[in-house]
């Protein structure tokens, strides 16, 4: 019985694919769990998803030409930037609606030069993620991204602090409230940028959701909450691997599941530990 | 601190203040301020409080005449404008007074929270540092944000209705800790709509879209000038303590008293 417990726990581990894809959910999860606190913050889960989903033609023209991926997404990212600055300047149109207008019209060209008769297959592997499939680049560009958010959430913490708290206040305190959204902002595209490579395309932003809004049920400090994010963060995208092996599903959908799962668990937990 | 310091720590010199070229919301200011005084700024809401402060922290330029700013100024804002959802205890607020003087990239450190735990134990808070700031009653969250002001250690501190909302054991505290502060040298800018608690402060600034008037509170809080500052709406409310007196009080804020 242990023994049989014992196996399906190490087995993933023992799978070449499994242990890669464990590790770059780990590593995602970090990033994506601790920076998910200020994206919640700082409510920013529509532009997440937006940019999230305005990179597709990025991705897949770098796919087409046989780019790195990464270079098509940071391409698709500027572009993405650009036409919404463009699009929010129309009169009478509102932001939120100008966004919306940009994101579904890159999308919808990115899924059509996706679906053209000439693109190899693998339309799939950019919208729903690739996990099981990483690379040791993937890996290593996962890992830098955790160091960075580490040192950058660090330095910048207080000020975020400041800023989120009062805006209107940020500047008698000495903090320009445009240079640290501009900050929060450049870590929240490199971390979708990265994280999109492993959790595809449309799922990303559960990363970034998911474990924050969890762990701002249980918790109501700003320490804890960081480190309960990401540990939430790490322990769905271990489990959604977990799934994904023992039961044959899709690994990208199995996390977002199992991310979201989470939140729905932290809300029954919620009434046992609301007093930490 | 700016005790030593003989001169004015705010002059304005025939400023005006607006929002746009030409349309002064706020005019005519004439006025020093030295370092150890309270000055009470009334006026009608609109009446150019807020426009003054945003003058001060230097968000608005005048559009004509001069205001200057000759010491480090902090600001002890409405709690209402910050969130109380936010997850910051009374200590983390606190410590936003120290991040100005840090370089971006340091963290505050051991030397910042030992001033921010002084600050907050000065405001009688020392029990409560690690208290969500929401969670803290209406006075106490005014008295992490003069904490904050404290780490700041501005010589100049702007006020922006601290009265606000306190019951009479916060406000009396407030008050005695304001006496202190103009005690060391800080001068103190604070908005106001109790005239009658003016009465007791250094110098009153009466704003109406103009200075309307400046100067002690015997020279200023008189029925002509009051009348100015409100626009004529203002209400005679029987006051025993101050024996045949008649306070005077704006006609739409008495019941704050």
């Amino acid at each position: 019985m242990l023994a049989s417990v014992l196996s399906w726990l190490t087995d993933p581990w023992a799978d070449a694919l499994s242990r890669r894809a464990l590790l770059e959910v780990v590593l995602l999860g970090l990033a994506g769990g601790a920076l998910g606190v200020w994206v919640l913050f700082y409510e920013l889960a529509y532009p997440a998803e937006s940019l999230a989903h305005a990179l597709l033609p990025g991705l897949v023209l770098a796919a087409l030409v046989g780019f790195p991926l990464l270079l098509g997404g940071a391409a698709g990212l500027l572009v993405a930037a650009l036409a919404v600055a463009l699009a929010g300047r129309i009169e009478g149109l509102g932001r939120d609606t100008a966004v919306a207008v940009v994101v579904t019209g890159l999308f919808g060209l990115g899924v059509l030069l996706a679906l053209s008769p000439d693109t190899p297959a693998g339309l799939q592997g950019l919208l729903f993620g690739d996990v099981l499939g990483v690379s040791d680049t993937d890996l290593a560009l996962a890992g830098g991204l955790v160091l960075l958010l580490l040192v950058a959430l660090r330095a910048l913490h207080t000020r975020l602090l400041v800023v989120g708290f009062e805006r209107a206040g940020a500047a008698a305190l000495g903090v320009r409230a445009g240079a640290v959204d501009a900050a929060l902002l450049v870590l929240l595209a490199l971390t979708i940028l990265v994280a999109v490579q492993g959790l595809g395309n449309l799922l990303v932003v559960a990363v970034l959701i998911g474990p924050s809004s969890a762990a701002r049920l249980l918790t109501r400090r700003i320490g804890p909450l960081l480190v309960v994010s990401a540990a939430v963060a790490v322990l769905a995208g271990v489990a959604g691997i977990y799934a994904s092996y023992h039961a044959q599903t899709a690994a990208g959908a199995s996390i977002a599941l199992a991310l979201v799962a989470a939140y729905g668990l932290a809300a029954l937990v919620r009434p046992l530990v609301r007093s930490v | 601190m700016s005790r030593a310091e003989p001169g004015a720590v705010l002059e304005a010199r025939g400023a005006a203040l607006g929002y746009a070229p030409g349309v002064p919301a706020l005019q005519e200011l004439e006025l020093e301020v030295r370092p150890g005084e309270r000055v009470a700024v009334l006026g009608p809401n609109g009446g150019g409080k807020t426009t003054l402060f945003r003058g001060l922290l230097g968000e608005l330029r005048p559009l004509s005449g001069e205001l200057l700013v000759h010491a480090r100024l902090a600001v002890v804002p409405q709690t209402e404008r910050s969130r109380l959802d936010f997850p910051v205890s009374a200590r983390d607020v606190a410590l936003m007074g120290a991040v100005g003087r840090l370089p971006w990239w340091r963290r505050p450190g051991g030397a910042e929270r030992e001033a921010a735990e002084a600050a907050l134990a000065r405001v009688g808070l020392a029990e409560r540092i690690h208290d969500t700031f929401g969670d803290l009653s209406g006075g106490q969250r005014q008295r992490v944000l003069v904490a904050r002001a404290l780490v700041q250690d501005a010589p100049l501190m702007l006020l922006d209705e601290p009265f606000t909302g306190l019951d009479a054991a916060s406000a009396e505290r407030l008050e005695r800790l304001l006496v202190e502060l103009a005690g060391e040298g800080r001068a103190l800018l604070i908005a106001t709509h109790d005239v009658d608690q003016a009465r007791g402060w250094d110098r009153v600034l009466c704003l109406n879209g103009r200075q309307v008037a400046y100067g002690t509170p015997a020279e200023t809080l008189v029925r002509p000038v009051l009348e100015a500052t409100y626009g004529g709406d203002i209400v005679d409310v029987d006051c025993p303590e101050h024996g045949h007196e008649r306070a005077i009080m704006p006609a739409h804020h008495h019941h704050h008293h």
